[in-house]
């Protein structure tokens, strides 16, 4: 395979990297060359190694993990930080695999390929360095690498429903679909379509979870291929890790001390309370609209600070994307076109999303299906150090929660209780790994619910990554419906 | 009410009377329901509640339950339903959870009557007991259905399904007690109201949610149920089992299915995604419905007949906004439009094939051959007085059947595993497989080969005898490689367009038997032109063997006629071979000129002048030793013209051995095509080893990545038997290590080689080393183990 056609860059050692100017900066006081691995070892910068490895002993776990490490011959850093929620593991190695590998009607380098374009929406070097090496592998073209100049007309014309699913879904409608399927050179089949859509909603979610665990790069095993895959693209590796070296014992007073086990006990003290309560207090239909639009627009000062925007000229991953500038933008903002709220129950993945997608790629319905049930169900009735505790609120606040920020509301669902349960910090933690996911810093990570174990952090990703996941294909699904009838 | 009860006397007769009509919705429906009087429909949805009067002509519009100026989510409504005993009662399943009933009889504009919130999530079905007043039932997303009564303001019991969402409830119409709730997961639950500690019955009815049931209106012990999965199953609840009795396979997944009032086997059923047709099918006849109303633009929320008792008109609502009220003889019924048939072969490699009467007679204007077995055996079918499809009244059934040899294919399996395809010299490859072509009889394979041989091999290492035996071997063989072209290949083809063509190569000659042997000699010059042969010492032969032809001639015709007898009635793949458009139009021409040349005797006079051109050509070939390309278009209209033939073998073949010298003359697509059609027809024949070796030896690379799919090996362990499930040498359940070498104890994991007899085994070479000084199995189970 030549890797080396791939990079356009003339060869000289420190020009086979693109640095961020961050590193660039690092680099010039450290007089050293190579970047090295981020300090942190182990598959995630946010979780102490010996947390994701600890449970060894699990015995359902290793054969999970044995059994991927025979199929795929690697154990990538993302399974091994989900393998502490190994029945959810399996059902999310299964439909990856099937996706990615089995029958479909995309061939598999266009697979990779378009998870190149959804990874790098978000700038996450580390699935688009995964995917360039698989795309490679399952005899893709070189020259696609170079951007999306160089990719075939009707694969560039995915740009603009990955923009849009990548952060604004709401906007999709009928004309996208209609575009992309008109007869022509470069339309797209529906199975195809549908295909391209679940890829692309499913790397814009796993991208949120690669920045919210704080998934490191891979240190390649085996070296023997040749070619190390963190220097294969010329991407920087700094901004997988973002600022997680950043020492910040000062910022975490911005908190407030607040007892981390006083906090619990309130949350949980809240959860009981609520379950109490419900019947008693009946909230008017005003009251609930304006629990739902307040929660909205709370989530709009959610993500405080300004960031530089300059941040997404960084890497160069913007060759595989158009637009880069675009961004999510509050769906409470949307502004006068005023879009309605997608209501759920009038498209429901159960009824509606699994049916469509299942028809026009067959049996893909199960899998998803059975990952958003895996997903939602999933409990060891624990909380941090509290254990037989129902958390099905708490999950069904998180779960709605991204929804919301989408602008999908559930008639059935009081919002107030997102309020109650989701406290400031853990917010600004959802929203961001949401919607911004390249911006999540181990800061944001560890400043939300300090008592709990890592793996219900991780748990919490999982759930905000299928949350998005189903609102992404929600729209995109109804958009393809509208276009049917 | 004053209006309602006019409005009620004025259709109080039984019959009811109506066209089909529509009116426009201002929003999407997601449920309809009907007063018992039939006179009157409510329509529910997000945005809309209200209720018509169905009138002879229109809908009217008679009111609107939706007041206040900003409506509550109360009022949207998942579902809703009219209460069969008190023309005055409604309830609704809102979105947010809550249960209003609704009360006609109340003066003022707000008909609202009670409302229970005591379900969490969406409410997605209310159901009123049929013949008690003040029951209703409701089933909920968060798992619970509550009952309750009417006169209180609370729930009298609440039944927790232990599992997910409820999707559906249906009283039971004759068992006072029992009512049936479906489940997201795919089960349905059988409840005793008395008891909501727990279900009677539960049993898994599909895969996946299950959205709707009905009872059947007669026959008590029948549920219908529809789901996800697109089926529709009836259910026989009378025995201890539930009993799947009937299942109806539609296209897309079932939203609502009920049952046609006074027809036992009917139902009626509309699907939630994609599909906007409403479909009444006989669940005895589960392929095709029995009648199809197609007028919705989106997908059918609702439909209910409009009278208990009166089979013939539906009402639906849609996602489009429109409330239909559909007439039964207005609806399509596909089972005109579609033609049924039959085929079918058997055991033996008979083949009956049953068709419309209609159809086949219209078909063909020839006549069976008097007397003859291919007589198609016409049948009237009796007609069922109960059966309602009156449209199927008599069919024709044609049996063909073949002699047993005939469609033998042992030579295919012979060339496919005698065949040398690589590993050595072209030449010697070519010499192999002409050999094996010969051997088997067929002739012009062989030819074929050893023209390859000469094209590719470059002439001047030739030695000249070698030349003149082939030359001597195909003049020698030369009449049998004409009853291969008539017999064999018609025959190994096995296709009924093969089997066609042969047929009226047949029947030509037996017209002109006569002239047959012309016939012949002009059909054999076309057949080798197309497997180029240098005509020189052709021509020569066919005269020399005249005699002979006239014999073979006859032996033909007396072999063959009982061969093929299948009528001209069958042949729906007649054009395959003559209009086929993807081959080269010079090559279609060579193709084709048997046949012109087998009806149309004239064409005889023209072979001489062809032959004469290829005499020209193959002087040209000895004489300035033309490079081997030269030939390339000739080699590649054959291989061609082999595959259009059916002899993809010789195709593939070809392909390999020749490589490279001829790969850049035939498209990717082409090869992939012969390739997948070779290694399908030798895996029938489970030839695993040579497919694999095709797999290996081509060079298209969607073919040899077959090679890498599903290479999994599965294994059990040899203690207890049990499937090995991650690991190749350790067992997940007796944790031992499964196979350990004989000899030396340690696990092998790699080449592991066993004894068949008492399965004991290990490292290869331990094994071989033990068995050099002992014959006896080195475990010491005393069996005399072999290795060969």
């Amino acid at each position: 395979m030549n890797r080396s056609s791939s990079s356009s860059t003339p060869a000289t050692a420190s020009a086979d990297y693109l640095l961020c100017t961050n590193c660039r900066k690092v680099l010039r006081k450290e007089k050293r060359i190579r970047v090295s691995q981020p300090s942190t070892r182990g598959p995630s910068a946010f979780i102490p190694e010996k947390e994701v490895v600890q449970a060894n002993t699990v015995d359902e776990r290793t054969n999970l993990l044995v059994e991927e490490y025979s199929t795929s011959g690697r154990l990538d850093n993302i399974t091994q930080v989900m393998s502490l929620h190994a029945q959810y593991l399996e059902s999310f190695l299964r439909s990856q695999f099937y996706m990615l590998r089995m029958d479909g009607p995309l061939p598999l380098p266009y697979r990779h390929y378009i998870a190149i374009m959804a990874a790098a929406r978000h700038q996450c070097s580390y699935l688009i360095n995964m995917h360039v090496d698989e795309f490679l592998k399952t005899g893709g073209i070189a020259e696609w690498l170079n951007g999306l100049e160089y990719v075939p007309q009707r694969l560039k014309n995915l740009n603009e429903i990955n923009k849009l699913l990548a952060h604004r879904p709401w906007l999709i409608t009928k004309d996208h679909i209609q575009k992309l399927v008109k007869t022509g050179e470069n339309n797209w089949s529906l199975p195809e379509l549908v295909h391209a859509v679940v890829l692309l909603a499913h790397y814009h979610a796993l991208a949120s979870f690669v920045f919210g665990s704080g998934i490191n790069p891979e240190r390649d095993p085996d070296t023997s291929n040749g070619f190390r895959l963190i220097s294969v693209n010329n991407f920087c590796v700094c901004d997988l890790a973002n600022d997680n070296n950043i020492e910040n014992a000062s910022l975490s007073s911005n908190f407030g001390i607040v007892d981390s086990l006083s906090e619990l006990e309130a949350l949980m003290e809240r959860m009981k309370r609520l379950q109490e309560e419900r019947e008693d207090e009946e909230a008017s239909q005003e009251e609930m609209t304006t629990r739902f639009e307040k929660e909205q627009k709370e989530s709009l000062f959610v993500v405080s600070r300004a960031f530089d925007d300059d941040i997404v000229s960084t890497s160069d991953v913007s060759r595989y994307i158009e637009d880069p500038g675009f961004g999510y933008k509050d769906f409470a903002r949307r502004g006068e076109d005023h879009l309605p709220t997608f209501r759920a129950q009038d498209y429901t993945w159960e009824n509606h999303g699994f049916s469509l997608v299942n028809r026009l790629y067959s049996d893909i319905g199960h899998l998803l299906d059975e990952k958003f049930r895996m997903v939602y169900n999933l409990t060891y009735n624990t909380m941090a150090t509290h254990e037989d505790v129902d958390t099905t609120m708490l999950r069904r606040a998180l779960f709605n929660y991204v929804h919301c920020m989408f602008g999908i509301r559930y008639d059935d669902y009081d919002y107030g209780e997102v309020n109650q349960l989701l406290e400031r910090s853990l917010k600004v933690y959802i929203k961001t790994v949401t919607c911004y996911p390249e911006r999540t810093t181990k800061r944001m990570y560890d400043s939300y619910w300090r008592q709990f174990k890592h793996s219900e952090k991780v748990h919490v990703n999982l759930l905000l990554m299928e949350a998005r996941m189903q609102a992404e294909l929600l729209y995109a699904l109804r958009a393809i419906t509208r276009h049917l009838t | 009410m004053e209006k309602m009860a006019r409005v009620t006397t004025a259709l109080g007769g039984n019959t009811l009377t109506g066209r089909t009509m529509y009116c426009h919705l201002d929003a999407p429906a997601n449920a309809i329901s009907v007063c018992r009087d039939a006179a009157q429909v409510v329509v529910a949805g997000r945005n809309i509640f209200k209720i018509y009067a169905i009138e002879e002509e229109q809908f009217v519009e008679k009111l609107n339950l939706r007041v206040g100026r900003k409506p509550s989510l109360n009022f949207s409504c998942a579902d809703v339903v009219w209460h069969q005993m008190d023309e005055n009662l409604l309830a609704t399943a809102a979105t947010n959870g809550v249960v209003v009933t609704w009360n006609l009889g109340k003066p003022s504009r707000n008909k609202q009557d009670q409302l229970f919130t005591e379900h969490k999530r969406t409410v997605n079905k209310v159901c009123f007991h049929p013949t008690e007043a003040y029951m209703l039932l409701s089933g909920s997303q968060d798992g619970y259905m509550k009952c309750f009564d009417l006169r209180k303001k609370d729930s009298v019991s609440t039944f927790s399904g232990q599992s997910e969402s409820v999707r559906d409830v249906q009283f039971s119409i004759r068992d006072y007690f029992t009512f049936a709730a479906t489940f997201e997961n795919g089960n349905v639950q059988l409840w005793d109201i008395r008891r909501p500690d727990r279900y009677e019955r539960m049993f898994t009815a599909h895969n996946g949610p299950v959205f709707c049931c009905d009872w059947h209106p007669e026959d008590r012990g029948w549920l219908a149920t529809g789901g996800r999965d697109k089926m529709v199953k009836v259910w026989d609840m009378n025995t201890n089992r539930a009993k799947e009795i009937y299942c109806v396979q539609s296209i897309a997944s079932v939203a609502r299915v009920k049952w046609r009032p006074e027809c036992k086997h009917h139902l009626a059923t509309c699907s939630m995604m994609v599909d906007h047709n409403i479909y009444v099918w006989d669940v005895r006849r589960p392929y095709i419905p029995s009648a199809m109303f197609e007028e919705h633009r989106d997908v059918t929320t609702g439909i209910v007949w409009r009278h208990l008792h009166d089979p013939y008109f539906l009402l639906s609502g849609s996602k489009d906004s429109t409330l239909y009220q559909h007439i039964f003889k207005d609806a399509s019924q596909p089972i005109e439009r579609a033609n049924p048939e039959g085929l079918c072969y058997g055991l033996f490699g008979d083949l009956a094939f049953a068709a419309k009467e209609s159809l086949v007679t219209a078909d063909s204007n020839r006549k069976p051959y008097p007397g003859d077995r291919r007589h198609p055996i016409f049948f009237k079918r009796k007609l069922d007085p109960t059966e309602q499809f009156e449209s199927v009244s008599s069919s024709a059934l044609s049996v063909f059947e073949t002699e047993p040899d005939s469609s033998s294919m042992g030579w295919f399996v012979d060339t496919a595993r005698r065949y040398a395809l690589a590993g050595r010299s072209l030449a010697e490859l070519c010499d192999h497989n002409a050999k094996v072509a010969k051997e088997l009889s067929r002739n012009q394979v062989a030819q074929t080969w050893t023209m390859l041989r000469i094209i590719y091999c470059s002439p001047g290492t030739m030695p000249s005898a070698n030349l003149n035996h082939s030359i001597g071997k195909g003049s020698a063989s030369l009449p049998l490689m004409n009853s291969f072209n008539l017999k064999d290949m018609a025959s190994g083809m096995g296709s009924e367009a093969r089997l066609d063509w042969s047929k009226g190569e047949n029947r030509s000659e037996n017209i002109l038997l006569d002239s047959s042997a012309t016939l012949i000699t002009n059909d054999e010059n076309e057949e080798t032109e197309g497997s180029d042969v240098p005509a020189d010492y052709l021509l020569g032969d066919v005269e020399g063997d005249e005699d002979e032809l006239y014999l073979m001639d006859h032996e033909n015709a007396h072999t063959e006629e009982p061969e093929y007898v299948l009528p001209q009635e069958a042949f729906p793949l007649r054009h395959e071979i003559v209009d086929n458009p993807s081959g080269p139009d010079h090559l279609q021409d060579k193709a084709d000129s048997p046949h012109v040349s087998g009806n149309e005797a004239e064409t005889v006079s023209l072979t001489p002048v062809e032959s004469f051109s290829l005499i020209s050509i193959s002087h040209t070939l000895y004489e300035s030793r033309l490079p081997p390309d030269f030939f390339s278009a000739l080699v590649r209209d054959m291989l061609r013209f082999y595959a259009e033939q059916g002899d993809v073998q010789m195709a593939v073949s070809v392909l390999i051995v020749l490589g490279e010298r001829i790969r850049k003359e035939i498209d990717e697509q082409t090869q992939e095509h012969w390739y997948t059609s070779y290694i399908d027809l030798l895996q029938r024949f489970r030839l695993w080893n040579i497919s694999n070796q095709v797999i290996k030896l081509s060079t298209c690379r969607a073919i040899t990545c077959l090679n890498q799919a599903s290479t999994t090996l599965h294994v059990n362990c040899s203690n207890c038997k049990r499937p090995m499930s991650n690991k190749g040498w350790i067992c997940d359940r007796c944790r031992q290590c499964a196979s350990t070498c004989a000899v030396c104890h340690h696990v092998v994991k790699g080449l592991f080689v066993w004894c068949q007899g008492c399965s004991h085994g290990g490292h290869l070479q331990h094994i071989l080393k033990w068995l050099e000084s002992s014959t006896q199995c080195p475990a010491g189970c005393g069996h005399l183990c072999e290795y060969t």
